[in-house]
């Protein structure tokens, strides 16, 4: 017989509450690659101010489990989702900063013309989010196998990354007046990588959710 | 009958680690099956704390580790019962003597109906066969007290009834008239469920500072309590037949945030009672 039934129900909310953050940090870096394919820096603005919103549903999350610590003195698995929620909402608002910064980053770019179309860069924004959206759904199942296998696709991202490193580092050796605007999209690139790296530790705290066990799973090559 | 005082004092240096240890043991009062083949070692100067639902037979274990079951119509215990690797249902080892060694806390703070300075006093008055002079059991009251975190509080009324004190100086008074006789092992059968929040706060400070010197075995239905004092847990729950097994047992770091057995993660977090 379920006796904690206010206290699960509250448990399963800020879970819920975790995928919502999810799915608004997903949208948000997949606008800021579409903000920088389309030149759209009114998207770029939105994304930035969007951001706070980002940042004020982890502290609305986080406020909800300091209360069940301090109120219902959860134990065992129970204890365990709440520190790793924790945990897990902190790098989900840091991947809302990195599309800040590509944002940003296409706010410095503005108007000018565009070096090459962009195709690894979707593609890293793409993988990321699917990684991101995927490793949230193991949260909810508690499925740690599927989380220790997202840490591994990281190394998918960590290609592309050099193919874009490489890519762009060929223009500016070729034509020196590309260099501000690929190392633009070098840094737009870095945020995407770095976004696939929070999603490994997002992974390595479900598997923690799951087993009890604190381990790292996969190191980044960056 | 006297205990065999001296083979368990020569003993006591053995198992350096383990303090109590059972067996297999069984437990039964009349046909009734009250605990069934529970085994483990209770490590010495720490706390173990013993959880479970109702029923399931935590008090009925924490007394066959003072003989208290004995006085008990109709019950019977089987298995191997050792403190420091002495089978303590040896016949001979006399009940009164090991209850001198282990002693026990009740539920309800049990003080006798007389003064502060009696109450400390009435277990080593009884105890040594020659008897203290005043001085002797002066000092063995004072640092019972103090022991017991009380001295401060009723220095100045050790002539006054033990009843007016308040629940908690009661509970803490009763503890320090267990470590009059000086024993090694501590058992306490929900100690605090009669006391509000700050006294049970204060016993579970105490608890902390006596397991430097004390094996304490608590029984507690409050899990909190539980996972705040104790250095080792001990899961039991019944089975059909309504006889309490020992479902887990381990560092109650572990035991509270990771554990083993599903049956203790449904009980700790609520998923079951």
């Amino acid at each position: 017989m379920e006796i904690r039934t206010t206290f699960h129900k509250k448990l399963r909310e800020i879970q819920d509450e975790v995928l919502v953050m999810g799915s608004m940090v997903g949208k948000a870096i997949t606008s800021s690659v579409k903000a920088l394919k389309e030149r759209d820096l009114d998207l770029a603005h939105k994304i930035i101010s969007d951001d706070l919103k980002v940042n004020q549903k982890r502290f609305e999350i986080e406020e909800k489990c300091i209360q069940l610590v301090a109120t219902q003195q959860p134990m065992a698995s129970d204890l365990r989702v709440i520190i790793s929620v924790l945990n897990i909402i902190s790098e989900v608002e840091r991947i809302g900063d990195h599309a800040e910064g590509i944002a940003k980053i296409v706010l410095m770019i503005g108007d000018e013309p565009p070096l090459k179309p962009l195709i690894d860069i979707p593609r890293m924004a793409e993988k990321m989010t699917d990684m991101l959206h995927r490793s949230l759904d193991a949260l909810v199942k508690r499925d740690a196998d599927t989380a220790r296998k997202i840490v591994a696709e990281d190394d998918d991202v960590d290609n592309l990354y050099d193919q874009v490193f490489r890519e762009l580092l060929t223009f500016m050796a070729e034509d020196p007046r590309t260099i501000t605007r690929a190392t633009r999209l070098i840094w737009v690139a870095h945020n995407l990588e770095r976004s696939a790296d929070r999603v490994t530790n997002i992974c390595e705290r479900v598997v923690y959710m799951v087993t009890g066990k604190m381990e790292e799973i996969g190191a980044s090559k960056y | 009958m006297k205990m065999n005082s001296e083979l368990l004092n020569r003993n006591a240096a053995i198992n350096n680690n383990v303090k109590l240890s059972t067996e297999g043991v069984n437990l039964y009062y009349g046909s009734f099956q009250a605990l069934r083949n529970i085994t483990l070692d209770i490590p010495e100067c720490a706390i173990t704390a013993i959880i479970g639902p109702s029923g399931c037979g935590k008090s009925s274990f924490l007394r066959i580790f003072n003989r208290m079951n004995d006085l008990i119509t109709g019950a019977r215990v089987e298995g191997e019962i050792e403190l420091d690797g002495i089978n303590i249902y040896d016949r001979s080892i006399d009940a009164v003597e090991l209850r001198k060694k282990v002693g026990m806390v009740f539920q309800k703070p049990n003080p006798f109906p007389m003064s502060v300075f009696e109450n400390v006093a009435f277990g080593p008055r009884r105890h040594e066969r020659h008897g203290h002079n005043l001085g002797e059991l002066e000092d063995i009251i004072e640092r019972s007290l103090h022991q017991a975190a009380l001295w401060d509080e009723v220095k100045d009324k050790l002539g006054q009834s033990a009843l007016s004190l308040s629940g908690g100086q009661q509970q803490r008074l009763c503890i320090a008239r267990v470590l009059a006789v000086e024993p090694e092992v501590i058992l306490m059968d929900e100690p605090c469920s009669a006391l509000d929040p700050v006294a049970t706060l204060k016993i579970e400070e105490l608890m902390r500072s006596l397991a430097e010197n004390y094996t304490i075995v608590i029984v507690t239905h409050n899990m909190q309590q539980a996972a705040r004092v104790s250095d080792m847990a001990a899961f039991l729950m019944m089975e059909e037949d309504r006889a309490g097994v020992l479902v887990e047992y381990g560092p109650t770091s572990e035991l509270f945030t990771n554990p083993k057995d599903k049956r203790t993660e449904d009980y700790i977090t609520g998923r079951f009672g």
